[in-house]
């Protein structure tokens, strides 16, 4: 009985971890169509940002838990908005119109260079800001504990989940961008400026991307790599989630979620291929992933 | 458009282009050639400088060795290695990326010794790389230390080497140190779990530990073992699976970011204060926990190095050295490269050459030898004189006023930790350690 | 048999690199020896790129193709080259015959990730293998070829560059011809639009599966010839970022002939291999800025400096 409360605990826990990571990814996907590689170089570059200014802020002897919090938020989003826009701005910009495949080879290539230009600011050693996960304590469940700060994970993603559809469904913006979704010509023609709206979903999908990584950063010691490990598992997510479907990503993370606590908890060795073989097993039966929409092909 | 014309002109193109290549990276390497005048001796040196392993163990082993070199050529070292150089000559060392994996390493192995002509190759974290690289050192003819693999494979493929050494332990010493250690310490414990990166390094450590435990704390039981992937970053789901089980010990092989991310969030989730960590690399996270993980933690540090080096001439020059230049204690993985460059000034030294010494003089020369170094004085006993034989040490993590140090240090000779030469370690645990000497 | 003047020009190419490797110091004719086997499991990346697919799961038939030879000579004690690779090509055709089936309903990045996904299994199945070395891998058994013994050292690599040349020009001729037969002409046609080819009474279903398995078995010749060549197969092959390098370096050439993935490996394995050695700290970042040069001024790739002359001296 302990177990499945563990599974189930841990289950949620790791579900909105990943849809964190992987929301910003689908974002950009859904609207430009460009499955973005550099997204796992803005998670580190958040990660890295969060933990060098928790760093600094600690070091100076502070210890507010609420000011940790808004040091993590305001580095994320600064670094994540920044980074964003010079991406769009000078390179993708001049991309626009390739092929989908050669986009994300750009990406991959970015990725490489970020990589790079991140151990050169910041070096190879780990970066550790354990203080705010330390601070916020736990709660025993009999021999099983939570962390607090999980729990904030999860509340993040929910507030993250929601604010993106509401944004979408609910605004003006999100009108436009669902027009250009759904036919980027013809919104073109009805005056819709197409690429101010690529602008600004890129600087929102990269800021989701680096606010993951801030929010991880306490959790982890922040190493150069980190970006790559979670490339692969953002984007298998998405696919099993069904590309550009904000409900897909988190239905996909929550399926990823449980099926590799379940595997933790009972048998250990599968975890290294569980991932894979969710996203291979629900492409078999949904060939466009779980929310994916067949595209009309063209005559 | 006349086909035959363009493809006549791109045949042209094509052949152009390859032979330029082909001339242009001959040329190079013959530049490289002229430029190794004969009063240097070159070095290659391997080590992580990118991905996860590059921060804790690749760059500060670089920083090591890039200290012990610079006092090499300046002569500053203590004895008996205050001569100037090595065999008189001035270390030049390549630096190059581990990273890329086995194929890539053999290949840049070989770009070092034919393309940059060195004369020595030290280096090599990774056992893949340790693996793949040792045939090709022997196939070539260098002579080639490596500072830190630990697979016990290595001197079982190569049976009968003559140019690759090892200069420090194999893995399968730390995990029968961690199981006496365990035995004497803790006798009372009953369940013990395991927590090890899903590679080759966590699977051999896990089955030599058990294996140990086996032997050595018959009444324990083991409840749980977790593999999560290298580099994972968060273990939130295996420490609850872990907490499941209640043990009372759980073992780890992990090491750099992995080790401390995890203790850091074992020690906040509370398991530590269930269970009491075994740290087999835990030694390089000795000036990095803070405090985050719980005193009594016991650590390793894959031999006398990093926080467990002895008091010696070396060991005091080396810390205050590294501690200098990078503002902290030298960790294990700098001790260990510090320890492979002095294997080469002594091997040097003692060559008898005049000018260079070759790879079979260097070898000659190091081949069963006894030399001072950072961890005491280092015996080439095992694999017919061609990896170094020395005691395993384990103690507990204490974190006092600010400053964290080793308590309860307890030393296992060689003879109790390493198999007898020739003997598979596994078979020679599982018979109850006949030979080892203990006391 | 009347040969092509592409034919004729890459016979040639082949020979002067045979004669050129005489002369050459060992290290380089090592590199060419691995550059032309990465180009091989490329070739198969373009083939699928070829029919608009793009895998980044390539890693699994070049995997497939190293273990192949890896555990003939350990466990079936095989030890003649041309065996090896043979049986690394029936194991893989045999594979990818079963995943072919799934796979080729799949497009853009369905197929990117169903592909990737199984190397990833393969990865993961390897890495449990305690007895095969998990990640550390094992050692390739000395290999002969039809009962001459290169053995180890300089006449080694010669020997297994000299092979390499000798099917990697095979295969070369073979594509030149197949890119041209209707099979390849629909690969094409498909990429271009697929309901069309339907229309004309292809199966494109059935011309899928045939050029992805081909594609296949050609990637595991490329891995068979590393795993000689390096003398060493660990799981790391099959992982997804050497995938990614070979569709970087597809890319990087171009589909615009059989030549171009050969160019484009050695010219990546040159790079790759002087930028570690000049900036250890930034190869990653030389490697990404070349990668965005060349998408930039060279959008069709390597191989489009050679049309581009063409087109300029007519």
């Amino acid at each position: 009985m302990l177990t499945v409360w563990a599974i189930l605990i841990d289950g949620f826990i790791y579900a909105s971890w990943l849809f964190l990571v992987a929301a910003g990814l689908t974002v950009i996907y859904g609207v430009m169509r460009i499955l973005n590689m550099a997204h796992g170089s803005l998670y580190a570059l958040g990660a890295y940002a969060a933990a060098s200014a928790l760093g600094w802020y600690y070091a100076g002897g502070g210890e507010q838990l609420w000011m940790a919090f808004a040091i993590i938020a305001v580095s994320a989003v600064l670094i994540g908005a920044v980074t964003g826009l010079a991406i769009e701005r000078g390179l993708l910009r001049l991309m626009y119109g390739r092929d989908e495949i050669l986009m994300l080879i750009i990406t991959f290539a970015v990725l490489l260079i970020l990589e790079d230009v991140m151990k050169l600011v910041w070096g190879t050693t780990p970066y550790f800001a354990y203080q705010p996960y330390a601070a916020m304590g736990r709660i025993n469940i009999d021999v099983l504990t939570v962390s607090q700060y999980d729990l904030m994970v999860v509340g993040v993603s929910i507030v993250i989940g929601v604010g993106l559809w509401f944004w979408l469904e609910r605004t003006r913006i999100g009108k436009i961008l669902r027009s250009i979704i759904h036919d980027r010509e013809v919104s073109e023609a009805m005056g819709v400026n197409v690429r101010r709206m690529f602008t600004i979903t890129f600087m929102i999908g990269a800021t989701l991307g680096a606010i993951a990584g801030g929010v991880t950063a306490p959790i982890i010691s922040v190493v150069p790599g980190i970006g790559i490990e979670v490339i692969v598992l953002a984007f298998a997510v998405v696919v099993t989630g069904g590309l550009g479907s904000i409900l897909g990503a988190a239905i996909g993370a929550i399926i990823v979620g449980l099926a590799r606590a379940t595997s933790i908890h009972t048998m250990p060795e599968l975890e290294l291929f569980i991932i894979y073989a969710v996203m291979a097993a629900v492409l078999v039966f949904r060939p466009h992933g779980l929310f994916g929409q067949a595209i009309a092909r063209k005559i | 458009m006349n086909t035959t014309q363009q493809r006549s002109i791109w045949q042209k193109t094509l052949l152009g282009t390859a032979t330029s290549v082909a001339l242009a990276s001959a040329g190079m390497m013959g530049m490289v050639a002229s430029a190794n005048a004969q009063d240097t001796f070159k070095v290659g040196f391997v080590t992580f400088l990118s991905g996860g392993a590059s921060g804790p163990f690749g760059v500060p082993a670089a920083q090591g060795a890039d200290i012990v070199v610079k006092a090499i050529n300046e002569g500053t070292l203590p004895a008996p290695y205050n001569s100037k150089g090595v065999n008189g000559l001035q270390l030049e060392t390549v630096v190059i990326d581990e990273a890329g994996g086995p194929t890539k390493q053999v290949e840049e192995y070989r770009n070092l010794v034919q393309r940059q002509n060195v004369d020595a190759v030290i280096g090599y974290i990774s056992s893949g790389d340790c693996l793949a690289v040792g045939p090709v050192a022997e196939e070539m003819k260098m002579f080639t230390i490596a500072f830190d693999c630990g697979t016990p494979r290595l001197f079982q493929e190569i049976e009968n080497p003559e140019y690759l050494f090892r200069t420090g332990l194999d893995a399968v010493a730390d995990n029968v140190g961690a199981a006496h250690y365990l035995a004497e310490t803790r006798p009372e414990a009953k369940r013990i779990a395991g927590i090890q990166q899903n590679y080759a390094w966590g699977q051999d450590s896990w089955e030599d530990f058990t294996l140990s435990i086996e032997q050595l704390m018959p009444e324990a039981e083991i409840v749980n073992n977790q593999t999560p992937q290298i580099f994972q970053g968060s273990y939130g789901t295996e420490i609850s699976a872990l907490q499941t089980r209640r043990p009372d010990i759980i073992h780890s092989s992990m090491w750099g970011g992995d080790m401390e991310s995890f203790v850091a969030q074992a020690n906040a989730r509370g398991l530590l204060g269930q269970a009491t960590a075994l740290l087999t690399t835990g030694e390089s996270g000795l000036h990095r926990f803070d405090g985050q993980a719980p005193n009594g933690t016991i650590l390793g540090g894959r031999g006398p190095f990093g926080g467990f080096m002895p008091e010696n001439d070396l060991s005091t020059w080396f810390t205050k050295a590294y501690e200098a230049e990078h503002g902290t204690p030298p960790s294990y993985p700098a001790s260990k490269a510090a320890q492979a460059i002095l294997a080469l000034k002594f091997a040097a030294d003692n060559s008898g050459a005049e000018g260079v010494p070759t790879p079979e003089q260097l070898a000659a020369a190091l081949k069963g030898a006894k030399f001072e170094s950072v961890s005491g004085t280092v015996d080439m006993a095992l694999a017919g004189g061609h990896q170094a034989m020395q005691p395993m040490l384990y103690g507990e993590y204490h974190f006092v006023d600010g400053k964290a140090e080793l308590r309860n240090i307890r030393s296992y000779p060689g003879e109790c930790v390493s198999a007898p030469d020739g003997q598979n370690p596994q078979e020679w645990i599982k018979a109850g350690f006949p030979g080892a000497k203990c006391d | 048999m009347k040969l092509e003047r592409t034919e004729l020009s890459l016979i040639g190419v082949a020979v002067a690199v045979a004669i050129l490797a005489q002369f050459s110091p060992n290290w380089l004719v090592f590199t060419l020896t691995l550059a032309i086997s990465t180009a091989l499991v490329v070739m198969g990346v373009v083939m699928l790129m070829r029919a608009g697919l793009v895998s980044f799961g390539q890693g699994l038939f070049y995997c497939l193709g190293g273990y192949a030879v890896g555990l003939g000579g350990r466990f079936l004690g095989i030890t003649d080259a041309l065996m090896l690779v043979g049986l690394g090509v029936g194991v893989t055709v045999a594979i990818s015959m079963v995943l072919g089936l799934l796979v080729t309903r799949y497009r853009e990045i369905f197929f990117a990730m169903l592909s990737l996904a199984f190397s990833m299994i393969l990865y993961g199945v390897l890495v449990k293998s305690h007895d095969l070395g998990s990640t550390d891998g094992f050692g390739v058994v000395d290999w002969s070829i039809l009962g001459y013994q290169p053995g180890t050292g300089e006449s080694g690599t010669r020997a297994a560059l000299l092979l390499a040349l000798v099917i990697a020009l095979a295969i070369a001729l073979f594509l030149n011809r197949y890119f041209k037969s209707s099979l390849g002409l629909a690969c094409e046609a498909i990429r271009e639009n697929e309901v069309r080819v339907e229309y004309m009474g292809i199966s494109r279903q059935q011309v899928l599966y045939i050029n992805y398995v081909i594609a296949a078995a050609i990637g595991s010749v490329g891995g068979s010839m590393t795993a000689l060549t390096a003398g060493h197969v660990d799981p790391t092959m099959a992982y997804w970022t050497i995938s990614g390098e070979f569709v970087f370096i597809a890319i990087l050439g171009g589909t615009g002939h059989v030549a171009a993935p050969f160019i484009a490996a050695l010219i990546f394995t040159l790079v790759r291999t002087y930028a570690v050695e000049l900036a250890p700290n930034a190869w990653q970042m030389i490697l990404g800025i070349v990668l965005l040069l060349i998408i930039l001024f060279l959008p069709k790739g390597i191989w489009s400096l050679f049309t581009r002359k063409r087109r300029t001296a007519s």
